[in-house]
């Protein structure tokens, strides 16, 4: 596995104006895999693409790039490309040229510089555009015209700052599909911001979450959204309902006033935890049926489903379902063994 | 829309009175002779005075090429620094433009001059004294001091709208501090230095004072050719009418090269 890693941070600090934005970051990026980091503004994600990029100098720690440190290195001569979040295209020349400047500037031959440029317009889906000025394209052909200009120079990484930012819903989820695929079909690193969530489970191999200039969790969309390691990434990652509870022995735990079943096991015995419940792995059950009796507070359609605000023991429940309960009614909740989280407690 | 039309009548009456009247003066007095009538004489008389003219447009070129040179850098770190200091820094570009031209111009005298400041100090230390005052040198220092601020302004307004993310993106891309001058800076502040050009060379071109206070009488400038013809001793103001109306079109000419580029920047301008 560690042979593969093409960008390696070793506890990297930077600090702005005796902030400290990146406390001591430490991580390994592997080849051909699409990165995500993830995490609320002020995160310190954008300032770690930011140090891979060179434009941000680190005030201590390594970057390592196929092992060699590049501390230090400016950024034209590293060898990977980034796509800005506000695109950074160039004004004043047109399609063609803002995907080829990258080429003209390492002097290739001009018929080389058509051949990659027309090659790579076309993978973006921008064959036909190349005459084109910059301020006549819409949103997502700006961002399409970002992306080729990077890509063009067969960078061995992809660093892209929220780049679907600044494009409606809609426009976002088709880029992000298109994303996937260009990382696939070019066989490269990308390494992603973003804040949003979803975008980070759709597209990543692996999800950074972030918080405080610290990473919280390392892992694949599936062990961070069902396996989170603190009540940080659990409520950041998708809705959650996060209990203190108590482990009273292996496989068995105190939560809401009652003892259920779960799959967790090397716990102390009688350990104070954290419990964690997805809304929607909430079954609603006839009040006799359940482990767990509470009182519908609100319910709210939200298209796929129910969003529904249930109080039991003091604690407000929520709880995703396909079948709404009215407001006032008392319900059963039933939670099996798989559905259960259980999580250290950590100070907060 | 007629009613829209009217709202320009004042400055149509000013335009009239104050614009287009006396150019067709300068026009009438340009083709007449004292007696009042047509000829030609006046400007083909101006042959003779076409090394002046020459002078007049190469220092006035030279100045604005060192104003473009000097006012390059100084344009981009403005538009550079945070919004409040930018607002102190544009304050003490004007600041000198506060300050009578003609006092200005009179401190340069004194600095330049033989037994002036300049010279005064270098002597302590064993150098000099050397001729400064009444060459061309010195002329094109007077258009540069006084002009420059015109270069900066503009120059500055169009730096401002390149966003640092561009510059950073063609580093990104593989470009050095030479190669985004070049291939991002420059074309990007077309407008600005369009208008700059503009604004340094045309009264660079036309000035009297500068060469009268710091040319000496060796250096005269089209501007010093006209103000005689009309206040001076040889009194002819059909040949300064002719003269001007021929500045006019060099003035003219020089303007439909730069606006194709500088419309936009012309806005900034304070």
């Amino acid at each position: 596995m560690d042979n593969n890693v093409i960008v390696s941070l070793k506890n990297i600090v930077v600090d702005f104006d005796d902030q400290i934005i990146l406390n001591g970051l430490s991580l390994d990026i592997h080849d051909k895999e699409f990165v995500t980091f993830l995490g609320p503004s002020g995160c310190g994600k954008t300032t770690t693409l930011r140090v891979i990029g060179g434009f941000v100098e680190p005030k201590s720690g390594n970057v390592f790039f196929n092992g060699q440190d590049i501390a230090g290195l400016p950024p034209y001569k590293r060898q990977v490309n980034t796509v800005f979040q506000k695109y950074a295209l160039f004004p004043h020349l047109n399609v063609f040229e803002n995907v080829a400047f990258g080429l003209r500037l390492k002097k290739t031959e001009e018929r080389e510089v058509r051949r990659r440029v027309l090659e790579m317009l076309e993978v973006v889906g921008l064959k036909g555009f190349e005459r084109r000025n910059i301020a006549t394209l819409s949103g997502g052909q700006q961002q399409r015209v970002a992306i080729a200009r990077g890509l063009v120079n067969q960078p061995k990484v992809l660093l892209l700052d929220e780049p679907l930012g600044a494009l409606d819903l809609k426009l976002r989820k088709e880029m992000q599909l298109e994303l996937k695929r260009l990382q696939r079909e070019m066989d490269i690193t990308f390494v992603y911001v973003t804040h949003d969530q979803e975008e980070a489970l759709t597209m990543s191999d692996t999800v950074v979450v972030m918080k405080d200039g610290l990473i919280q969790q390392i892992g694949s969309p599936e062990d961070i959204y069902n396996e989170p390691e603190n009540a940080f990434v659990a409520e950041f990652i998708g809705e959650s309902n996060i209990l203190d509870g108590l482990m009273l022995r292996d496989f068995c735990v105190e939560f809401a006033g009652n003892e259920f079943a779960c799959v967790d096991k090397g716990f102390a015995r009688n350990q104070l935890v954290q419990v964690v419940v997805r809304p929607e792995d909430i079954k609603v059950v006839s009040p006799i049926q359940g482990q767990l009796t509470g009182l519908v507070r609100e319910v709210i359609f939200k298209g796929v489903h129910f969003e529904m605000h249930v109080e039991q023991g003091g604690f407000e429940w929520i709880i995703h379902s396909t079948q709404a309960s009215q407001p006032g009614e008392v319900i059963g909740m039933c939670i099996g063994p798989d559905e259960i989280h259980i999580m250290a407690r950590t100070e907060d | 829309m007629l009613q829209k039309k009217s709202l320009a009548g004042p400055y149509l009456v000013w335009m009239v009175a104050f614009i287009i009247a006396p150019l067709l003066i300068v026009g009438y007095f340009a083709l007449t002779d004292a007696a009042g009538n047509f000829t030609l004489d006046n400007l083909t008389t101006i042959g003779r005075y076409s090394t002046v003219f020459a002078r007049s447009l190469i220092l006035a070129a030279i100045a604005t090429v060192i104003c473009l040179v000097l006012a390059f850098p100084v344009g981009y770190f403005l538009s550079r620094l945070r919004a409040s200091k930018q607002h102190i820094m544009q304050m003490l570009v004007m600041l000198p433009m506060w300050m009578n031209f003609l006092l200005r111009t009179y401190a340069w005298m004194s600095l330049l001059e033989k037994n002036g400041i300049i010279n005064r100090v270098l002597g302590l230390i064993g150098l000099g004294p050397f001729d400064m005052i009444n060459t061309s040198g010195a002329v094109v220092l007077g258009m540069v001091y006084n002009y420059l601020p015109y270069m900066i302004l503009p120059l500055y307004t169009a730096m401002t709208k390149i966003d640092h993310s561009i510059i950073e993106a063609a580093q990104d891309l593989g470009a050095g501090m030479g190669k985004i001058v070049t291939r991002v800076l420059i074309p990007m502040s077309v407008p600005g230095i369009a208008t700059g050009i503009t604004m340094v060379f045309v009264p660079a071109v036309s000035t009297f004072i500068i060469s009268r206070m710091l040319g000496g009488g060796s250096n005269l400038l089209i501007g010093d050719l006209i103000e005689l013809q009309f206040l001076g001793n040889s009194y002819n103001y059909n040949l300064g009418s002719a003269m001007s109306l021929v500045l006019m079109v060099i003035v003219l000419l020089c303007m439909s090269f730069t606006t194709d580029f500088g419309e936009e920047g012309v806005e900034g301008v304070v």
